[in-house]
This record gives structure tokens, C-alpha cells and sequence, in this order.
């Protein structure tokens, strides 16, 4: 165990370090001068600032000290400096990175607290009318486009009805809680994603486990029906949710960027929408990194949790 | 379930026990499978509204047309019309031909690039494995709208440019499937005895490893189809993908989303019910051509 984890976290610096790499690559490929393109257009008329941030960066050496150079600043936590937000990236990280986590993690959970019943609901009553419903449920989700889900919610609940908030809360963390109801549409927008992918592989995890012999010899040694469900079948069915969330992470960060923009959300998939439209590269590539190691650790916590909770995994 | 026909038919004249080819019984299980049948009767009606639809209903979709802006549905303009002033019937169908080329494109992309690099990282196992793998670990690291983003702000993307993003940053996920097969194919007793004869590594991977996964490769394609053209329309409604006058669905959306709080309902469902249609459709026949490749389910 030890063995693997020591491996495991080895492999997750490399991956780290290659992550790294490959952004440095992406600022190398930005058409037209890299000095103009992170200081901004007005660069060009202060030749000055144009040199002292090659020397500073290194820009006119070769490219592996360039990368040491660019890889030391960021080790420093100096992420680059954002010319149309006129703040560092490492600042605007704080600002948003937040709200983000807030967003990300309520919908996660309210994501799992709803798909875990229904996946277990499905699975005791596979082809039956409910298991197809929910299936049916699970596709719709599934294919439709999250802005289009953000959309149409806001067209039923804000227009129409009137019950939440077309936009979300607008401000700091506390408006997250003081503005609840304009936090419900974007939760449930990216929610409901989660959940049509979490309720699928929660129904056949379940009916993976409910045909395994630690469940007909609890039904033989006298255990009730829903104590076998809910205490065997169900703890041992969300071992691989463990895994799923480890993998699901780009893909719920992809869904935010775009539940963001569509509530006009002020976290960091917003920002990161916004400066891919100024082509205001630092934070970009700034928050590419911190999603990335995000990720890595994410999956890495998944891989760990996965070895901990099922006891017949054995790492040589 | 009854008897194959063809046994019943032909008591003594064929051996009974004559083995169906492994396409047979997939295509069986295939065409068993309803929703496999909706799925592909929902994509033919698509692709022919798509591309025989504009030969009989002919609509102006290039110039601007203010007179027109906005119409709602009704005689002359069965869906009504966009903020442009162009019929939302006809674009539907100039949209799709493009989601569906993007889409069918850069699912292809990904998979020939995904399974060459699976296979050969699989094949040659040892360091070549972990420093190919990592690579992809480090790129799956990046959400892909997150990527997709930086590379279409830095270059303004054509039809052609949008496909090669869609399909590097989508290739990783059917490497990663690949790599698994390669590494238990790697091992069979005809690869070994191929080796012996003489042949060399890239007459294992394209002869040997690539069409024994052919199973993975098709049913991972067609999920690759889904999700390319469901990140075109994240990237249209974004407003970083196909550049006016041209557009998909996705670019549908995102200029009917702007004008769908104005009550103009028919300028964002037609698009959107049309990309949930054809991605569940995809969605379907991936999950039909899942079970017909797998082995387990055809001795049934």
C-alpha cells in the first residue's frame, strides 16, 4: 500500500510537471510577440516595458532556461499579471476561484444525494416503468447542451413562474448565501448533468453487486431485504462513484465555464470565458494550471480513496 | 426465445452446428436492440433533412434580411425567422450539415490518432508506455472546453481548424482504451508466433492489435461523435466557433438565446431539440454496438 501510494503521488508530480510543460508550450505558440500579447496592445508604444519583461521572462534566451525561468515564477506563486483586468492572476484567482468551489461542490453533492437513491431505485426495479423513466431522464440530460438546460430553466422558473433569479448572485461569497434563490438555477443547471451520469453508473454498479455472493449469504443467514440493500449492496455500489468523481472533475469544470457564462456567475469559468474573448492570455494559461493540478490531485485522492474503501484491491 | 429459422428450415442439409460469423451475430444483436433502431432511423431522417431538406425548400441563408427579422411561425416561414431575417427552418438545416461534419470528422480524427497512439504505447509497454501515457494524463488534466477555448482565441478558427481542436483534445479518452487492449493483445500466442516469423512492430500494430480492438474503436467512435458535435456548440454558443454567415446549431443557440427573453421561443428550440435528437440518437447506437461487440453476449 505504501509502495503504491509513493508511486502513485510520483506519477501525479510528473503529471503536474508535465502540465506545466505543456502550458509554457501553449504561451510559446500565441501568434505575434508573447511580450505584447501578456502586457497588452499598448505594449507596442513603450519599448522599454517590451525589454524588461523579455529579460525578466528570459525571452531572449534559450528555450529550456526560459521554461526554468517562467517554471521558477510560477513555483513563487506568480501566475502573470492580467492587462484587462489591470491585477495579478494569482489575485483574480482568489477573487474567483471561490465561487467556483462553491458553485462546483454544492451542485456535486446535491448531484450525489439525488443520483445514489435513484441509481439503487432503478436498479431493485430494473425494466420496470420508473427504471425506464429515469433512463429516459438520464439520456435527455445527458444530450442536451448545459447552457440550453440553463436556458430553458430560466425561461420556466424566472420567466414564467417567477420563483428564482434569472442571473446568479452577483458579489462576494456571502451573496452565494444572502441570494439564495438566485443561486438555485445555476446549481441545478449543472446539477442536473451530474446526475444523469452519476444515476447511470450507480444503477449498474448496484446491479453488478446484487448478483455477488456476500448477498446471498447475508439473505441466508437471515438479513432482511432492505438491510441487505442499504447496508451491503448500497456501501459497496459507491465504491466506484468514488472513482467516477475523481474522472468527472474536468468534465463538471467544463460544465461550469459554461453554467457560469450563462448566469453571468461571477467565478472563475466566467472570468476565463471573458479573457478567452480579449485573448488576455495570462489568465488563461494562469487557470489551466490551477484546474489541471486541481484535477490531478482530484484523481489521485479517487485512486487512493478507491484502494482504501475496497479491501480486494491489492497494489503490488 | 425460438430457434434460429434457417435451423428449422434445414434439417440434415447443413451441419447443424455451421458457426455464424462474429458480424452475423453482432449485426443480430444489433438489430434485436429497438432503441438501436430508433437511434439509426432517427439519424437517417436527420441526415436527410440536413442535405435533401435545402434541394426542395430553398432559403437565402448568407444575406441579412431586416425586413424579415424576428417573424414568428406561420405561412411562408414554417419556424419563423432570426434576428438576421433568415428563415430558422433552412438554417436548421444548413446548421446541422455543419455539426454533423464537424461532429463525423473530428470523431474520426480522434479516433485514428487515439488508437495509434493507445496501440503503440500499449504495444511497447516499459517507458515508451509510461512517458506516452503521462502525456496523456497531463492533457486529460485540462478540461477540454477549458483547452478548446485557449487554442480557438489564439487562432480564429475555419470549419477545418474547429475540427483538428475538437479532435486533439478528444483523442485522449479512446488512447487511454486502446492502450488497455494493446497491452493484453500484445501478449496472444498469434502475436507472439507472428513475431517469431519475423514481423516486425508495425505489422503487429495495424495487422494484429488495431483490428482485434476493432470492437473498442468502433463503440468508442461513435460516443466521440456525440460529444465532438455537443463541444462544437459549447464553442458556437460561446461564440469561438463557426463565424457568421455560416453556422451550426450551437451558433443557433447562441444568437437566439439573446433574443429568447423577448419571447422568441422558435429561435432557440427547433436548434436544441435537434442537437438532443441526434446526440441521444448517437448515444443509442453506441450503446447497441456495445453489446453486439460484446463476446459475453453473444453466446447467449
Amino acid at each position: 500500500m505504501i509502495g503504491f501510494l509513493v508511486r502513485r503521488i510520483l506519477q501525479a508530480a510528473v503529471v503536474v510537471l508535465l502540465v506545466t510543460m505543456f502550458t509554457f508550450i501553449l504561451l510559446r505558440l500565441i501568434p505575434g510577440n508573447v511580450a505584447v500579447a501578456v502586457l497588452g496592445p499598448g505594449a507596442f508604444r513603450n519599448p522599454a516595458a517590451l525589454a524588461q519583461f523579455n529579460a525578466q521572462y528570459g525571452f531572449d534566451e534559450p528555450w529550456f532556461r526560459q521554461y526554468l525561468l517562467w517554471l521558477g515564477h510560477l513555483l513563487q506563486g506568480d501566475l502573470g499579471f492580467s492587462w484587462t483586468e489591470d491585477q495579478s492572476v494569482s489575485s483574480l484567482l482568489a477573487e474567483r476561484l471561490p465561487k467556483t468551489i462553491v458553485l462546483v461542490g454544492s451542485s456535486t453533492i446535491i448531484a450525489l444525494l439525488v443520483a445514489v437513491p435513484i441509481g439503487l431505485w432503478q436498479a431493485v426495479r430494473r425494466n420496470k416503468e420508473v427504471d425506464y423513466l429515469f433512463t429516459a431522464a438520464s439520456f435527455l440530460f445527458y444530450a442536451a447542451p448545459t447552457f440550453f438546460v440553463g436556458t430553458v430553466l430560466i425561461l420556466v422558473f424566472s420567466v414564467r413562474l417567477g420563483w428564482f433569479g434569472p442571473t446568479g448572485p452577483q458579489g462576494g461569497l456571502g451573496a452565494d448565501v444572502t441570494d439564495w434563490r438566485d443561486m438555485v438555477l445555476p446549481v441545478t443547471t449543472l446539477a442536473l448533468v451530474s446526475i444523469a451520469l452519476f444515476s447511470r453508473y450507480m444503477r449498474s454498479s448496484v446491479l453488478d453487486n446484487i448478483t455477488e455472493d456476500y448477498v446471498r449469504t447475508a439473505r441466508a443467514k437471515g438479513a432482511s431485504g432492505k438491510r441487505v440493500l442499504w447496508r451491503h449492496v448500497m456501501r459497496n455500489s459507491l465504491i466506484p462513484i468514488a472513482t467516477l468523481l475523481g474522472l468527472s472533475i474536468p468534465g463538471i469544470m467544463s460544465g461550469a465555464l459554461i453554467t457560469e457564462s450563462v448566469f453571468n456567475y461571477q467565478g472563475m469559468g466566467y472570468l476565463f470565458y471573458q479573457s478567452a474573448q480579449k485573448q488576455d492570455y495570462p489568465v488563461m494559461l494562469g487557470f489551466i494550471i490551477v484546474v489541471a493540478i486541481a484535477t490531478v490531485i482530484g484523481s489521485l485522492l479517487a485512486d487512493i480513496a478507491y484502494a482504501v474503501l475496497d479491501p480486494r484491491v491489492r497494489y503490488a | 426465445m425460438t430457434a434460429p429459422a434457417e435451423v428449422r428450415a434445414s434439417p440434415g442439409m447443413l451441419p447443424a452446428a455451421k458457426p455464424r460469423s462474429m458480424f452475423r451475430r453482432g449485426l443480430e444483436v444489433f438489430v434485436e436492440n429497438k432503441l438501436a433502431i430508433v437511434g439509426v432511423v432517427i439519424l437517417v431522417l436527420i441526415f436527410g433533412f440536413c442535405y435533401l431538406g435545402p434541394l426542395f425548400y430553398h432559403t437565402d441563408q448568407v444575406h441579412v434580411n431586416l425586413a424579415d427579422e424576428n417573424l414568428p411561425p406561420g405561412p411562408g416561414h414554417p419556424l419563423g425567422t432570426d434576428q438576421n431575417g433568415y428563415d430558422v427552418l433552412g438554417r436548421l438545416m444548413v446548421g446541422g450539415q455543419i455539426s454533423l461534419e464537424v461532429g463525423l470528422a473530428a470523431a474520426v480524427l480522434a479516433t485514428v490518432v487515439g488508437t495509434l497512439w493507445g496501440a503503440v504505447a500499449g504495444y511497447f509497454g516499459g517507458i515508451t508506455d509510461a512517458v506516452m501515457m503521462r502525456l496523456v494524463d497531463a492533457l486529460l488534466a485540462i478540461p477540454t472546453l477549458f483547452l478548446a477555448l485557449v487554442v480557438v482565441s489564439m487562432f480564429p478558427p475555419t470549419q477545418v481548424e474547429l475540427i483538428l481542436v475538437i479532435a486533439l483534445t478528444s483523442w485522449l479518452t479512446t488512447s487511454r482504451l486502446i492502450r488497455g487492449e494493446a497491452l493484453s493483445l500484445r501478449v496472444r500466442d498469434y502475436v507472439q508466433a507472428m513475431r517469431v516469423m519475423g514481423g516486425g512492430s508495425a505489422r503487429a500494430i495495424f495487422r494484429h492489435i488495431a483490428p482485434n480492438a476493432i470492437g473498442t474503436i468502433i463503440v468508442n467512435a461513435t460516443f466521440q461523435v456525440a460529444d465532438a458535435i455537443l463541444l462544437l456548440v459549447a464553442l458556437s454558443y460561446l461564440g469561438l466557433g463557426i463565424r457568421p454567415p455560416q453556422t451550426d446549431w450551437g451558433g443557433m443557440l447562441n444568437a437566439g438565446i439573446n433574443m429568447v427573453y423577448n419571447g422568441y421561443w422558435w429561435q432557440i428550440f427547433p436548434a436544441g431539440i435537434a442537437i438532443i435528437l441526434v446526440v441521444i440518437a448517437i448515444n443509442f447506437i453506441g450503446d447497441a454496438l456495445r453489446d453486439a461487440f460484446e463476446v459475453r453476449l453473444q453466446r447467449r
